[in-house]
């Protein structure tokens, strides 16, 4: 065959070849089809292992009643049991080692929550007891009134 | 010269004995097995009765999950929604609440903030919304690179180091769960708190529902407490039509919520 037939095939057969190796190279070895087949798993499989490495910022009350227990055992028995811990005290971290202490969430915002009455007929948001925060002892914290661990009307 | 009894003893024997040995033949290729019943399969069960629209659990998923707080994304939100009894909806998801609802205004964008007087309301409830980590997932499908994909447990997934940020799966999505996180620049999504139940432990806004409204649990377990839920309880799925098979389950879901 003639020279100027070779010479850009030789280029096409040398692009071919680079971006194969190329390939091989970037492409790590456990991408591919996994167990959900090739439309649904079409990944790399240690993509797996890495999101289960994540590291985890909230601990669960268990974890806090491991030094706390005292106030574990308060809470268990008043109105609020069911609030997680870190839901007001904020997530654990790596607590007690870092952060040292950990910033509780006083504010008004974060009792309206639960606490501002709204009109909601088929929700069980209906039963809980609500204030209207405009008119409800403004701009006073909740908790120079009310103790957060035991809500009580009555022990108040 | 065979007795009718023999004849008819003989026949139930071979016939037992066959479809015995047949049905066992089946029952030994493992693929088959693991294919039709494979151990574990999250899924994930949202009661809207018991929803009151604290919000915590959004916080506690953007802080888990290094979500920017103020960021306008999320992985988990809580809609309102306000029935009217005119038939009206109206509904609002105020920065996903976040913050939850603190008020009995509706954030209705252009309109502004809409208080729908209290005897007009014929119902009121908020529904939580999350990935509903599809059996056939429109998001993975569309992804051109292989970076989203489905893990053999069900949950779907983002390769971080693999996404082009094309958006194409934002887009696919039915569910509009999918974002682009801005932060790492790259397609995110609720990941079932994969690196939380993966070890045991329960997926960051079950764990911070102070009413048990969001269960997540392995489908595959018949004494779980969501695959009991699912037998025993009326659980619908959202935006069905769409066929790709939502594996988040909710009690108490309306027409009107989409």
């Amino acid at each position: 065959m003639k020279n100027h037939v070779w010479r850009p095939l030789f280029v096409v057969i040398a692009m071919v070849i680079g971006i194969l190796l190329f390939r091989a190279v970037y492409v790590p070895s456990d991408f591919g089809a996994q167990e959900r087949g090739y439309t649904f798993g079409y990944h790399r499989l240690s993509n797996e292992q890495e999101w289960k490495e994540y590291p985890a910022k909230y601990k669960a009350t268990e974890y806090c009643n491991e030094c706390h227990d005292d106030k574990v055992e308060e809470v268990a028995s008043a109105h609020h049991a069911m609030i997680p811990c870190e839901n007001c005290h904020g997530a654990a971290f790596g607590h007690p080692d870092n952060p040292e202490k950990l910033a509780i969430d006083r504010s008004r915002e974060l009792c309206i929550r639960c606490h501002a009455k709204l009109t909601m007929p088929t929700s069980d948001r209906n039963d809980i007891p609500g204030i209207d925060p405009a008119q409800h002892n403004q701009g006073d914290e909740c908790s120079e009134c009310h103790n957060p661990h035991n809500p009580s009307l009555e022990d108040m | 010269m065979m007795k009718r009894r023999d004849f008819l003893k003989n026949t139930a024997v071979i016939v037992a004995g066959a479809s015995v040995s047949l049905s066992a033949v089946e029952w030994l290729d493992p693929k088959e097995i693991l294919a039709a019943n494979p151990q574990l399969r999250w899924g994930f069960l949202v009661n809207t009765h018991k929803c009151v629209g604290c919000g915590f659990c959004v916080k506690a998923c953007k802080i888990e999950n290094d979500i920017p707080l103020e960021a306008n994304v999320t992985r988990t939100w809580v809609e309102r929604y306000v029935i009217k009894k005119d038939g009206d909806v109206v509904m609002d998801s105020p920065k996903g609440a976040l913050n939850g609802f603190t008020t009995k205004l509706v954030d209705q964008n252009h309109s502004g903030m809409t208080l729908v007087p209290e005897k007009e309301i014929a119902q009121a409830f908020f529904v939580p919304k999350l990935c509903n980590h599809c059996e056939t997932p429109a998001c993975v499908q569309v992804c051109p690179v292989g970076a989203t994909y489905q893990a053999a447990d069900g949950v779907v997934l983002v390769d971080r180091t693999w996404c082009i940020g094309c958006g194409y799966c934002i887009m696919g999505c039915p569910y509009g769960v999918r974002f682009f996180h801005p932060v790492e620049h790259v397609a995110d999504k609720c990941t079932f708190c994969y690196h939380r139940i993966s070890n045991g432990g329960n997926s960051a806004c079950a764990q911070a529902c102070p009413f048990g409204a969001r269960q997540i649990g392995n489908l595959r377990d018949p004494d779980d407490p969501v695959a009991q839920a699912l037998m025993n309880e009326r659980v619908g799925v959202l935006r069905d039509e769409y066929g790709t098979k939502p594996q988040v389950f909710y009690i108490g879901l309306n027409k009107e919520v989409r």
